[in-house]
């Protein structure tokens, strides 16, 4: 029974490794390939199976005017979006649901379970819905096709998220600890940030683990409200396309884009595997 | 120059949490607020440290106006019932916290963390994650955290609740030699308990509280002889005083067809209803006695506790051996008729056998 279990659980697991890696493997090789690797036979192995190219790698960074598609700005433009939207996302996020885990808010019928559902439901809509009055908000105030304009957006549509995962997490932090912190001296700001804050890392990992993804995968907002001054990688990397798919050039472009997402991966489970964090408070 | 309390009433919804509560609080003294949960002592100690703002009541400490000053100026420490501790912070940073954070000297606060540590009995701890340590030891680190700081007001708050059978008994002896020893004349010491042995024990001045109300105010001894109300006297009992209504005619008692004899110190009572108190451990079994039937036999360390029935009336005897019982089964008992207490038709005490006798 327990040998069987073992090899059960070794087959399940070499399987999804394979399931996981092997789309990795193929994105790698074909990146190396030219035309005439891709569209002949069957290749795998480089050297052996079809000759290695750079080929694919070269057009990501040469300029247009020379036959090649940029992508380094928008790469770059996607990382300052991402992080900056993410950034301000968790700061706003997280002191929103500390006041609306802690404290207790009253205007009309409205209760902080109004309000909380109030964030939450920025999602619940269709994006689509959001795209007519974010493009006419940023057209008025002149940031359409702007860095700052996509920040703003990327806010609105990350903070939710924020404030969905944080108010959960403080609602578990017992209030026994914020108590017990003003009684030994601190003031309500004091009690935030030398308490309750480095008792909430997980949380915090966890909300901005979800605003990274979210902002940096966006494809629609970054299609509507961009158009030639500024772009982002999704948009570039579609536009990658043409009528002879260039299979080496979009394999390459899918790995780098996928590069940040694998580091913060493995920058959290690293963290987070360190133990001291999870059951620290009951 | 005492913590004063005038008619402190907190009523955030449609209940009473305090209901015009008075109190003086000398220092140096052990003052422990008795009652059953929800009976409003949590809230009681947590105006004290300031948590709350009562409605209305007036709370002053060394003449000033103690409503006035928040939380976090107020010198105040308090052990929750909960193991509270700072998780991310070992032992020895949770100790330090309260006393960093009023800017003390760095020799003095080690002076005053190993005082602390050597108090509680956690020397060698220093370094331990909070989550490494046992039940016991995170509320000794708690008290540590309230002994150091040396606070002017030390609030407990039902701190052996949550703690196993035979660790709350060794913390409670702890507790004694630390509140004996281990205080300053400074100090008010206010602890707050479901439990009447563990008010006995720490042998304060108790506070008898019930739905937010202040039902007696005295010395350990004098709520435990001279219980004012028949509330009190359920309160301050465990297992609960019994109560059994019944007549007084001439020198005899009568209760549920027994017939009994009326003890020296009724004498001056008028004939007539009244509702007969007495402790569980004032019941034997005795051949010669009445009988009753076992509804539920417990045994508990080394006593037996009797759930016994007769007609409408529900007593609990303490029988001080282990003995087994089979439900139904017919046992004789014996009341200590020295050991009566009469409370009138208004549940008040008219009679108990420590001298109490308004007649």
């Amino acid at each position: 029974m327990e040998k069987l279990y073992k090899f059960l659980k070794y087959t399940f697991i070499i399987l999804w490794t394979v399931f996981i890696v092997a789309p990795f493997l193929w994105a790698i090789s074909t990146s190396f390939k030219d035309f005439q690797s891709v569209n002949s036979k069957v290749t795998y192995i480089p050297w052996l199976d079809f000759e290695p190219t750079l080929e694919g790698w070269r057009v990501l960074v040469k300029s247009p005017a020379r036959g090649g598609v940029d992508i380094v700005e928008p790469y770059f433009n996607s990382l300052f979006v991402t992080c900056t939207a993410s950034l301000i996302s968790i700061v706003l996020g997280t002191l929103a649901a500390y006041a609306l885990s802690r404290f207790t808010f009253k205007a009309g019928f409205v209760r902080n379970n109004d309000i909380t559902f109030f964030f939450i439901s920025q999602r619940i809509m269709p994006p689509i819905v959001l795209s007519i009055p974010f493009f006419i908000f940023l057209s008025t105030i002149g940031l359409l096709d702007s860095l700052i304009g996509l920040v703003v957006v990327y806010i609105v549509l990350l903070m939710p998220i924020a404030v969905w995962i944080m108010v959960d997490f403080f609602n578990r932090v017992p209030k026994e600890l914020d108590e017990t912190a003003l009684i030994d001296g601190c003031n309500p700001y004091q009690a935030f940030y030398k308490v309750v804050l480095p008792n909430s890392i997980p949380g915090l990992i966890v909300a901005g683990m979800f605003c990274i993804i979210f902002g940096w995968i966006d494809f629609f907002f970054a299609f509507i409200l961009t158009f030639t001054e500024v772009q982002l990688l999704p948009v570039k990397v579609v536009a990658l396309n043409s009528s002879i798919t260039p299979w080496w050039s979009l394999s390459a472009s899918a790995l780098i884009s996928v590069a940040p997402l694998i580091i913060v991966a493995f920058v959290v489970e690293r963290y987070l595997s360190k133990g001291n964090l999870s059951g620290a408070l009951k | 120059m005492n913590l004063i309390g005038e008619n402190i009433t907190y009523k955030p919804d449609d209940q009473f949490h305090l209901n015009d509560v008075s109190f003086n609080f000398k220092k140096g003294n052990l003052y422990t607020i008795l009652g059953r949960t929800l009976s409003g002592k949590t809230t009681f100690l947590k105006t004290i440290a300031g948590l709350l703002n009562p409605d209305s009541g007036n709370l002053s400490f060394e003449n000033n106006d103690f409503i006035k000053i928040p939380v976090w100026e107020r010198n105040v420490a308090m052990v929750y019932q909960q193991f509270i501790n700072y998780p991310h912070l070992n032992v020895y940073e949770n100790i330090i916290f309260p006393l960093k954070q009023r800017k003390i000297s760095k020799d003095q606060i080690k002076k005053d963390v190993e005082e602390a540590l050597k108090t509680v009995g956690l020397v060698g701890f220093e370094n331990r994650k909070i989550q490494e340590l046992s039940g016991g030891q995170q509320q000794r680190v708690a008290l540590a955290r309230s002994l150091a700081k040396k606070a002017k007001i030390l609030l407990l708050d039902e701190p052996l609740v949550n703690l196993d059978y035979k660790l709350r008994e060794q913390l409670r002896e702890e507790f004694k030699r630390i509140f004996t020893q281990g205080l300053s004349e400074d100090t008010i010491l206010i602890y707050s308990t479901t439990d009447p042995q563990e008010v006995m024990e720490l042998n304060g001045e108790v506070i008898v509280l019930d739905e937010g109300k202040v039902l007696q105010k005295g010395p350990a001894k004098e709520i435990f002889e001279n219980p004012r109300t028949l509330k009190v006297a359920e309160i301050s009992n465990d297992p609960p005083m019994n109560i059994l209504k019944g007549t007084k005619s001439s020198e005899k008692l009568s209760f549920e067809n027994i017939l009994i004899n009326s003890p020296s110190h009724f004498k001056n009572l008028s004939d007539q209803g009244y509702n007969f108190g007495i402790r569980a451990s004032e019941i034997k079994l005795d051949d010669q006695g009445e009988e009753f039937e076992i509804e539920l036999a417990e045994i508990s360390g080394s006593e037996t506790l009797l759930h016994l029935k007769k007609g409408d009336s529900k007593v609990i005897a303490l029988i001080e051996e282990v003995m087994n019982f089979k439900i139904h089964e017919k046992v004789k008992i014996k009341f200590n008729e020295n050991k009566l207490y009469a409370f009138d038709q208004n549940e008040e005490l008219v009679s108990s056998p420590y001298g109490v006798s308004y007649g």
